[in-house]
């Protein structure tokens, strides 16, 4: 009852946060306050924030599952490799928007590209495209609320009702605070992850009598000693991996974030500590889910393991979904920690399945921007209406993941989020396109968009009729699709016609 | 000195396909860190000194601060 007793506590913590920043003096009814904080955010909020959006459930549940099954390699499959490319996108791609978007005042990426390309409707499907690709997130995030508060709580709380509190409580101070009540949770959240990553590595070393004598066990293991290097893994996978973080800046919740910092200067602190956090998180993530394969004194994980080696006799869904590491944190956290620490941890992987508030925010941005103020809506019932209309919107998105999360198999969701990493990695070269080539066209943008939907779809069938790698040396589908992307952009803009000198002049020099 | 910063980031990523260190456990780094994965927490460090690289001798300051622009923006 206690870890249920701290989860609750922490929601209230959340929900009061998001109502504090709407009695916030900038927290009226102007768009700007509301989408953007006013562009108010400072250095330290910035950075804890950002990288606080940018974590999911999976960094901290989903990378201690892929390391229990995979090994060290995980770290530098993900983790390392986010290092590198997402602060060198955030240096480059960040502070270019930031930039244009407070001198011309745009809220959202959409604005831009259509000022930029002089295009309206293909503006349109891109937003479309986005919210597409959006979507699957904030289900997965309410269906990842339901299960966690019923873990939590032992049962008491059931699923359904799990969902609609993770739900309501992120609606709640989304509602009310708008980007600075999410960014506010967000630092929040992130501190929390911080001291919770460093807590579970000092408890469970402790538990288990020191890591020493745990690593040097799995080394002198034939079955273990693998998951200590790389040498089941392709490098050729590993090199096409490096396309994935390529995704991050392509969100729009990530690029309408961008827009939130006071000044440039915040970016630059952002981009130095930005791989010190990540490793801060996926270390401990990591590292614990390897050494978990020593702990088959622990009932659950021994009953893992034995799924692992039928699996490899005879693969059927039942056994691969057994031998599924996610929970092993979990597990090893109920045998090690007191129950004031699983409680912290419970309130952890609730900050961690609550990063659909981001998502939210810019789903509700992007509609009442790209859309409803687009179409004549702002001009017609005004600011204050526009506002109105996000919340409303907010409220709208919120109840409509909520009744497919409570209808759904959250496999189906699973594997559109993974989908949609190849998905926006392929809307990356437009972003880059846009930014920094002159020469590029709102057809080329067309070409490059048509082309993520068609490239996503067919991905999908693809692996809908087998798991089974389709590709040339196990390479993810993310890296052809980009490149592919890349080159459409290229080949049509050379040959279509280009926007107009002075939209031109407004966006670069010479 | 942006060719050196460019060759610089290419450095970095290269080090990221560290195949070098593909099949080493050992050395245990500290007594539980197998070799690799010492590496790229190494490797993170290094990444966060490219950044302070950047900041210092690529960071563009011609932007204007653009509130200024905004509001005439706004107002026209």
């Amino acid at each position: 009852m206690i870890p249920a007793l701290v989860v609750f506590a922490y929601l209230g913590v959340v929900f009061y946060i998001g109502i504090f920043a709407f009695r916030h003096p900038g927290g009226g009814g102007k768009a700007e306050d509301f989408f953007l904080a006013g562009r108010s955010l400072g250095g330290f909020v910035f950075l804890l924030s950002l990288f606080g959006t940018n974590m999911t459930a999976f960094t901290i549940l989903g990378a201690s599952g892929h390391a229990f099954a995979n090994g060290i390699v995980t770290f530098p499959l993900m983790a390392s490799s986010s290092a590198l490319v997402i602060p060198l996108s955030l240096f480059f791609v960040g502070t270019r928007m930031w930039s244009l978007g407070k001198r011309h005042g745009f809220i959202t990426p959409v604005q831009f590209f259509r000022d930029r390309w002089e295009c309206g409707h293909i503006g349109t499907l891109i937003t479309l495209m986005q919210a597409a690709l959006l979507v699957p997130y904030i289900i997965i995030s309410v269906m990842g609320g339901g299960t966690a508060l019923s873990a939590v709580s032992g049962g008491i709380v059931p699923y359904w009702l799990g969902g609609a509190v993770v739900a309501m409580v992120v609606m709640g101070y989304v509602f009310f605070g708008g980007m600075r009540g999410t960014a506010w949770v967000n630092t929040f959240q992130t501190i929390l992850f911080l001291t919770f990553g460093t807590l579970i590595v000092v408890v469970i070393g402790r538990g288990i009598g020191g890591f020493p004598a745990a690593v040097e066990s799995m080394a002198a293991s034939p079955v273990f000693a693998p998951l200590l290097s790389r040498e089941r893994f392709s490098p050729w996978v590993y090199f096409s991996y490096t396309f994935i973080p390529l995704s991050s800046i392509a969100f729009p919740h990530i690029l309408i974030f961008c827009l939130t910092a006071r000044h440039k200067a915040q970016f630059k602190k952002t981009v130095i500590a930005y791989p010190l956090c990540l490793l801060a998180i996926w270390l401990p993530s990591v590292f614990l889910g390897v050494v978990a394969n020593q702990m088959s004194d622990i009932p659950a994980i021994a009953s893992k393991l034995e799924a692992r080696q039928e699996l490899a006799a005879s693969p059927t869904p039942a056994l691969r979904e057994q031998a599924r590491g996610d929970d092993v944190l979990v597990i090893m956290l109920e045998h090690y920690a007191p129950a004031w620490l699983a409680g912290l941890l419970g309130a952890g992987i609730m900050a961690a399945v609550m990063a659909s508030d981001s998502q939210i925010l810019a789903l509700s941005t992007m509609f009442t921007e790209d859309i409803f103020a687009y179409y004549g809506g702002k001009a017609r019932f005004g600011e204050r209406a526009q506002v109105q209309t996000g919340r409303v919107f907010v409220v709208a998105v919120t109840a409509a993941a909520y009744l497919v999360a409570l209808s759904r198999p959250a496999q189906i969701f699973d594997l559109a989020v993974q989908y949609a990493f190849t998905g926006y990695a392929s809307l990356c070269p437009l972003l880059v396109g846009a930014l920094f080539w002159k020469g590029s066209t709102k057809w080329g943008a067309l070409a490059s968009t048509l082309w993520t939907g068609i490239a996503v779809l067919g991905i999908a069938w693809m692996q809908s009729r087998s798991t089974a790698p389709f590709l040339p040396f196990g390479l993810l589908p993310a890296m052809p699709v980009t490149l592919i992307s890349a080159f459409l952009l290229w080949s049509v803009s050379v040959f279509t016609r280009k926007p107009g000198a002075l939209t031109l002049q407004k966006y670069f020099r010479g | 000195m942006r060719w050196f910063l460019i060759l610089l980031v290419l450095a970095v990523y290269l080090l990221h396909q560290d195949i070098w260190l593909w099949r080493d456990v050992r050395p245990l780094v500290f007594g539980f860190l197998p070799v690799g994965l010492a590496y790229h927490i190494g490797y993170m460090f290094l990444v966060s000194g490219l950044m302070w690289i950047l900041v210092r001798c690529a960071w563009s300051e011609d932007e204007p601060d653009g509130a200024e622009r905004h509001a005439e923006d706004r107002a026209g």
